[in-house]
């Protein structure tokens, strides 16, 4: 059974068709990728599908189960977790705060319990530090450990939000523009690390522009033109069809 | 990690200390002034610091709870506990009754209806005078738990202070808890928190309805410990002295809250012959303690000499 | 029964239009700068305080008016300079609470200069009531809506005539867009001030006759101002003045028939139930979220 499945999704902007009629599936395991020109609707999709805004029309499942304009914090809780193509740092945190923000569902929340500091709470925490102590080495960011969120560099709080999404233990991560604004060095360790969560198993769906690091790691391909599904397929097929080339290079006069 | 006990140690002793250096009942009413001013701060920069909301209307909070403690016992004979109780339930239902439509909003709009809530709170108690008294105000009974009735400025500092550790002591635990992370977490980007999983709408209620809670507690130990009130106790300006304490004193730092509540309650103090000038000293603390100082005199200070906090 | 009603009506968009004046006032300002100058009701207040020292003073009435719109118009500008401008770019809470603390340094000295003591000077056309089917209309009241309506179209005038007047609303709409054109934005801040005061005390000194006058007069006047710029949607001028005549109607008849001692919670309730419906207000405003 499918993992994700979105079926005629849309959705209007005041008189904007941002989407219009998209659907596709996507397996459990995969890596997934959503490309097309600039406006064609990339974000909006991923933001329909995560719970930022509701679609006017069409159905969001995820392993069969609705999860159409569920709230994000709903959706978290279904298991997707997601990284902002803005990146979406609580600057007013240390490093690694940020990422046990991402564990938040696995700890006892309770306010009573949480002002007198019940030791079950601090047990919680102290496996929560841990775990995100490891997540932060897992992508790379070991240097940062000691670190106040304000204090690094663009490409540290882009595998920040990396490391925050998979703290929540995700069965769908999605990814908005990962590389955006990498160099080609910075590309080709970020392609690393998302094929190592790939090959652990997380289901993977990416919006990215760089064509390189998309055909290098992607099963699937779903390609938008203004807001309209162009083509999907393999990786290998749609990089060779003619529509997908025209929507990019522009058509022949 | 950082330890906040010693924080809370060197607190305790301070509170110990205190009462051999004060010389007579004067200085330990001050004092309890700045703990009652204290912990009401704490309460209140929970949501403005800490959660990063705006609450300009706290004094009415404080007021619900004043009130209750003089209102139930001297026309309907409750015991002056159970009065504490239902003018912090009251205080809390009515957060919570307010607050979901009023978080929807943001920035002026928070502002504005946080603002006019104390201020419809300040005019209902001026008012219903009857129950009230009305702008003269009205005697309150004073506190008696389980038989002990604290008699006197000493007596009334020792219970003080017990609540101020208590409160610090609380205060510094939710802000360590996952809850208080994610509190700061909605501060930072509440779309990230929100797909952290965590339900933005319901911790700025939650949060909001604990801070009224406390303000109406000590809105009630205060009209008892003073045995008078009016309803001057809700109104704009005691709203703004509490917010001035909280931006002063530091946005998001206990310590901070302290600070706050410490300087500006002996303002007051030395200016106390001069009316206008009153006013016109917390003006201008206000601007410049945001314009020079934003982050408020602790974290300023701390982050020069390298600390956290 | 309709006489009744009518003399509600009459006090109501009387005061109604010193609270579309305050709330033009703050429209004003929130489109130059983004900023809700809460010190706002103070230059009200300077109006009709600096009329009556001047009068007392022994200066003939012109030279009083123009003194008491001049200077609040100058201590705008002060305002702008000394509190809004060395906080550039501070969030909304932190500009909130400077203004805050602005008004009330002005409250405050104008305390200590004279006095807690209410004030008043003479209506301009006497006191003899106009009676119109069966209410009592007060002179001053025509002035007060008269000079409204002047002020509302001189600003009409301002904005859709005169390069000035431009040069706000291009500030206002990008600030620095308009930089890039030429604008002098920080002259258009100055002016968005000066002016946003000028209006103020206008319509403090047109209604002190009737109301009468005191250093603290401010509070209430700015915030209501501010609740009707809010109800009409912050950044409208149209919206400032509907919303400053329906704060004032629905204040005249709550005391009319509610309680005269609850009339200063209606407009207080009506923001809450407005907002509640119409986060943008009547006439919706600027939409500034954007995910």
């Amino acid at each position: 059974m499918a993992l994700l499945e979105v079926s005629g999704l849309s959705k209007a902007f005041g008189g904007v068709l941002a989407i219009q009629n998209v659907s596709f599936s996507v397996e459990p395991g995969i890596v997934y990728s959503v490309i097309g020109p600039n406006g064609a609707g990339k974000t909006t999709l991923f933001n329909l599908i995560t719970g930022v805004y509701p679609p006017d029309v069409g159905l969001v499942r995820i392993a069969g189960e609705s999860v159409t304009g569920l709230a994000p914090h709903q959706l978290a809780r279904k298991g997707v977790a997601r990284t902002f193509q803005n990146l979406q740092i609580c600057a007013n945190m240390t490093a690694i705060e940020n990422v046990m923000l991402g564990g938040h569902l696995f700890l006892d929340r309770n306010l009573i319990k949480s002002m007198l500091h019940f030791p079950s709470l601090r047990r919680g925490e102290f496996a929560l530090r841990e775990s995100a102590i490891e997540l932060m080495r897992y992508v790379g960011l070991a240097a940062y450990l000691e670190s106040e969120a304000s204090a690094m560099p663009y490409g540290a709080l882009k595998r920040l939000e990396i490391a925050r999404a998979l703290a929540a233990r995700p069965r769908i991560l999605f990814l908005d523009e990962p590389a955006a604004g990498f160099n080609p060095v910075e590309t080709a360790e970020i392609d690393d690390l998302i094929r190592k969560i790939a090959d652990s198993g997380v289901t993977i769906v990416l919006v990215e522009h760089d064509m390189k690091l998309v055909m290098n790691i992607s099963d699937r391909i779903l390609v938008l033109n203004y807001g309209e599904k162009l083509a999907e397929g393999a990786a290998r097929e749609v990089r060779r069809n003619p529509d997908v080339i025209a929507a990019y290079l522009g058509k022949a006069a | 990690m950082k330890s906040p006990h010693s924080g809370l140690l060197f607190l305790g002793l301070i509170l110990l200390a205190l009462p051999l250096l004060l010389p007579n009942a004067f200085y330990f009413d001050i004092a309890n002034r700045m703990a009652i001013n204290a912990i009401v701060v704490l309460g209140l920069n929970l949501v403005i610091g800490f959660a990063g909301q705006i609450s300009l209307g706290h004094a009415g909070f404080f007021g619900i709870g004043a009130y209750a403690s003089a209102i139930l016992p001297t026309h309907f004979s409750w015991p002056p506990v159970a009065a504490i109780l239902a003018g912090a339930i009251g205080a809390a239902l009515l957060a919570y009754a307010i607050a979901p439509p009023i978080f929807r909003l943001r920035g002026h709009y928070l502002a504005m209806a946080t603002l006019g809530l104390g201020v419809v709170i300040s005019i209902v108690l001026k008012n219903e005078a009857v129950y009230t008294g009305g702008p003269d105000g009205m005697a309150v009974p004073p506190l008696s738990l389980f038989g002990l009735e604290p008699v006197g400025e000493k007596q009334w500092y020792w219970l003080f202070a017990a609540v101020l550790l208590f409160s610090v002591w609380a205060c510094q635990n939710l802000i360590d808890s996952p809850f208080g992370r994610a509190l700061r977490a909605l501060h930072g980007s509440e779309i990230a928190s929100q797909m952290a999983g965590v339900d933005v709408a319901r911790y700025k209620l939650a949060i909001f309805v604990l801070s009224a809670f406390f303000a109406s507690i000590m809105g009630s130990l205060t009209a008892q410990y003073v045995g008078f009130i009016t309803p001057n106790v809700a109104d704009f300006f005691h709203s703004i002295e509490l917010v001035t304490m909280v931006v002063v004193g530091g946005m998001a730092s206990v310590y901070g809250s302290l600070v706050g509540a410490v300087l500006l309650t002996a303002l007051p103090q030395a200016l106390v012959t001069f009316e206008g000038w009153e006013t016109v000293a917390f003006g201008a603390i206000l601007m410049l303690s945001m314009i020079f100082m934003p982050r408020g005199l602790v974290p300023t200070f701390a982050a020069k000499l390298g600390r956290r906090r | 029964m309709l006489s009744q009603l009518l003399q509600f009506i009459f006090s109501g968009i009387t005061v109604g239009a010193t609270y579309a004046l305050a709330a033009l006032g703050f429209t004003l300002i929130y489109n130059a700068s983004n900023v809700i100058n809460f010190a706002q009701g103070e230059f009200i207040m300077l109006g009709g305080m600096l009329t009556v020292f001047f009068l007392k003073s022994g200066l003939p009435l012109s030279a009083a008016l123009v003194l008491a719109v001049a200077i609040p118009a100058c201590v705008g500008v002060l305002v702008e300079k000394f509190a809004i401008e060395p906080a550039k770019g501070a969030d909304t809470v932190s500009l909130i609470i400077i203004t805050i603390g602005a008004s009330l340094v002005l409250r405050g000295l104008m305390q200590i200069w004279q006095g807690k003591s209410p004030a008043v000077f003479p209506a301009f056309s006497g006191d003899l009531p106009i009676s119109i089917a069966g209410a009592a209309l007060a002179p001053q009241s025509l002035w007060v809506l008269g000079g409204s309506v002047v002020i509302v179209l001189a600003l009409w005038l301002f904005f859709s005539r005169t390069l000035a007047g431009k040069a706000i609303l291009a500030t206002s709409a990008d600030s620095l867009a308009a930089q890039l054109v030429g604008v002098n934005t920080q002259w258009v801040l100055m002016e968005s001030f000066a002016l946003s005061a000028a209006i103020g005390a206008i319509g403090g000194i047109l209604l002190t006759p009737i109301t009468m006058t005191s250093y603290d007069v401010g509070i209430m006047l700015g915030l209501k101002g501010f609740v009707a710029a809010v109800v009409g949607g912050l950044g409208t001028g149209l919206g400032a003045v509907a919303g400053g005549l329906l704060v004032g109607l629905i204040e005249a008849l709550t005391a009319g028939y509610i309680s005269s001692a609850y009339k200063d919670a209606a407009p207080f309730i009506l923001i809450f139930i407005i907002l509640f419906f119409m986060p943008r207000g009547l006439f919706g405003g600027k939409s500034t979220e954007r995910v």
